[in-house]
């Protein structure tokens, strides 16, 4: 700082260069409130631009901040509107309740996102989508759950209470058991040494046979590596689903039994984490810790908000490029319909393949009428049944071509 | 400071006609040693970008275009094994350590882009393109390289940049790169530009185009990219229609819609996108430039 004054005293400069680093770690964490990731090193490169004469003009420094701050391009279009609010003080549009939220980001456990997050979200999309909305959708989903009763037989081999049969527990167990393992590994491009590979490795072989003075007798080939698939899932445990959900908990359950890598979430009107609990060895205790958890469940479900906080604070974490997201609903969206579609856009990109899972689909006369489904379908890869064990099942050939 | 206004000059004076911003990111990159990624649709001139750098900093562009599968071996070094064989059939008979420091000295190494970039006397500018396309563990490898600017090659022991090469990095979002590449980099988007400054690109580029119909040019592409297409197109496009006219002469739209349409086809790359500009949409398109 010291650099670019027009010679202050000593105890003046001080106290500017005290205020304008308060200041600029202030600004740090509006960024990190709206989801930026700033780390030390920008808060250090930070200052060094302000001393390099960059703060002279504000829209150098806006200009200048940006490039430095933001790391994509949602970042990058909604910069210019947190650095105005700060720096110059201008109320714009949207972007203070995005701050106002900044209760969640400050003590950021996971509980403490659940329980303030989708309030906060919640208060600016409700406005205008929850009254008219909620009726209707509730409405059909009540019908869903009669058609459900009606149909008993039809789907009783996937019957919660019949599920307490040990037997057929002991089928989706290896039914899920099966699936996780096909899938757990998969083709890469990558190679890897091997004795019966498909490929001469030119490197070793030479290394390995120097002592036969250069002349290849032990050829070292490579092969393609194995790799595991992360998978992460997404259930609905909401009112219309409320036949389904048992028998998802229990499939989610062996998935996360088998896999390394795979991760749980559950969604009815907010978004809760359920891996922690879902990996009690005991399926009966996750089954109990998860009720507790999923309380609130059972009425409207909001896909899309759901899927925003996944993407905004699960995401980066939970997905990589060879990820697979399977979200098990029914695809009725009591909230806004458009901001699904943009979510599952947002999430198509982050992942390699999305599946739903749609129990509903099966039934007779369906037709993805639903306003989220609709919404949804475009980015979705496999959309496929899962109301019988049977169904589950032939996801498996599908799931190992990942 | 002084930087930013020169580099703006130099990008002009090289045929790059740049938004304010990209001048700020560029003298950023000197200032913090960082690099910068690029982020755009395809076909708005993100590689332009980098050839343009080396232009200003008259010296060397290195590039490195990635794939899926990419690994160290294509990007980073490989060992001449042909001359190795060759050598050690040569050397029959000597000593076996003799041999082995030999054929693994430097005149056996093959440069590799990345290697190549940090052993230049004068700092290149090092392009890696569509990093998207690379797999995960290409990126954390090229994260661990950008950060300490040294390759340790296991026969021949560490070695370190002799420059620090300028780094961009460019991707067009067919995969989420991961948060610790985009933390480690200057972040810049690149838009499609406005009419205004297009037709300057264009006009920079091709000669023989004069002002106002340049300006005609860019404001037909301005309005086409509104339209809803497949594919958009993008500056290239744009430059490849814009020599296309002035090869066939015109030297104003509204006296040729005849040739305006049939020319589209450097523009409209797909079928669905040409049949949906008919004749009709054309005429409509021209009159709104004025």
């Amino acid at each position: 700082m010291s650099c670019c004054g027009n010679s202050p005293g000593y105890e003046e400069l001080d106290e500017v260069s005290r205020l304008v680093s308060a200041k600029l770690a202030a600004f740090l964490r509006t960024l990190r409130d709206n989801a930026f990731t700033v780390g030390l090193q920008e808060g250090r490169d930070a200052a060094a631009l302000m001393a390099a004469g960059f703060a002279d003009r504000p829209g150098l420094l806006r200009s200048a901040f940006k490039h430095l701050f933001s790391a994509r391009k949602s970042e990058w279009e909604r910069f210019d509107g947190i650095f105005d609010a700060f720096w110059l003080g201008k109320r714009v549009k949207s972007r203070s309740i995005t701050m106002g939220s900044s209760k969640a980001a400050n003590n950021p456990s996971l509980k403490s996102l659940q329980n303030n997050l989708p309030e906060a979200t919640g208060s600016d999309a409700g406005t205008d989508q929850i009254p008219s909305g909620d009726d209707t959708p509730r409405d059909r989903a009540g019908e869903g759950r009669m058609e459900g009763a009606s149909r008993a037989d039809n789907i009783a081999e996937i019957d919660f209470r019949k599920l307490a049969d040990p037997d057929q527990i002991a089928e989706a167990h290896a039914t899920a058991a099966r699936l996780a393992k096909v899938m757990r590994t998969r083709l890469t491009r990558r190679d890897l040494a091997r004795r019966r590979g498909y490929r001469v490795d030119l490197r070793r072989t030479i290394h390995g046979n120097i002592s036969h003075g250069g002349i290849p007798i032990h050829l070292v080939k490579r092969q393609r590596k194995q790799k595991p698939l992360r998978l992460v899932m997404l259930l609905d445990a909401s009112g219309s689903m409320s036949m389904y959900t048992g028998v998802f908990l229990r499939f989610i359950h062996g998935v996360l039994d088998e896999f390394r890598q795979a991760e749980a979430f559950l969604f009815h009107t907010r978004l809760a984490y359920v891996s922690d609990a879902m990996k009690e060895k005991d399926a009966g205790r996750a089954l109990d810790r998860l009720s507790i958890m999923a309380q609130g469940a059972g009425g409207g479900t909001k896909i899309g908000e759901s899927l925003q906080t996944f993407n905004r604070w699960h995401a980066p974490r939970v997905l990589h490029s060879r990820s697979c997201v399977i979200i098990v609903s029914d695809g009725y969206e009591t909230g806004d319909a458009a901001l699904l579609g943009r979510e599952m856009a947002a999430l198509g990109r982050r992942c390699r393949r999305i599946v739903w899972l749609n129990p509903m689909m099966a039934w007779e006369g369906y037709a993805p009428e639903a306003a989220g489904i609709k919404a949804a379908l475009p980015h979705i890869d496999l959309y496929a049944p899962a109301n019988t064990l049977k169904s589950l099942t032939e996801l498996e050939p599908y799931l190992a071509r990942l | 400071m002084k930087d930013r206004e020169q580099i703006a000059q130099r990008l002009a004076a090289s045929g790059y006609i740049a938004d304010g911003e990209l001048a700020t990111a560029i003298s950023l990159m000197q200032l913090l040693k960082r690099p910068l990624l690029l982020e755009g649709e395809a076909g708005v001139g993100k590689t332009e970008v980098a050839k343009a750098l080396a232009n200003v900093h008259a010296t060397e562009l290195i590039r490195l275009q990635c794939y899926e599968g990419l690994d160290q071996s294509a990007a980073l070094y490989e060992w001449n094994y042909q001359r190795q064989l060759l050598s050690i059939q040569a050397h029959h008979g000597e000593q076996a350590d003799a041999i082995e420091d030999q054929i693994f000295s430097e005149k056996y190494l093959l440069e590799r882009p990345l290697l190549a970039a940090i052993r230049r006397p004068k700092s290149p500018v090092l392009l890696i393109d569509e990093i998207d396309r690379a797999d995960d563990e290409f990126e954390a490898f090229l994260l661990e390289l950008l950060s300490d600017f040294q390759v340790s090659i296991p026969e021949l022991g560490t070695i370190s940049a002799v420059t620090i090469p300028h780094v961009i990095l460019t991707s067009n979002g067919t995969r989420e790169l991961s948060d610790a590449l985009r933390r480690r980099c200057l972040y810049h988007y690149v838009d499609y530009p406005d009419a205004d400054r297009e037709a300057r690109i264009i006009m920079a580029r091709i000669g023989a185009a004069g002002a106002s119909l340049s300006l005609q040019i860019a404001r037909m592409v301005e309005s086409i990219r509104k339209e809803e297409l497949r594919k958009v197109p993008g500056v290239a496009e744009t430059l490849d229609w814009a020599a296309a006219l002035v090869g066939l002469g015109v030297s104003d739209l509204h006296d040729t819609p005849e040739v305006v349409h049939e020319t589209l086809m450097c523009l409209l790359k797909t079928h669905e996108d040409r049949s949906r500009v008919t004749r009709e949409v054309t005429q409509r398109l021209l009159g709104k430039v004025a």
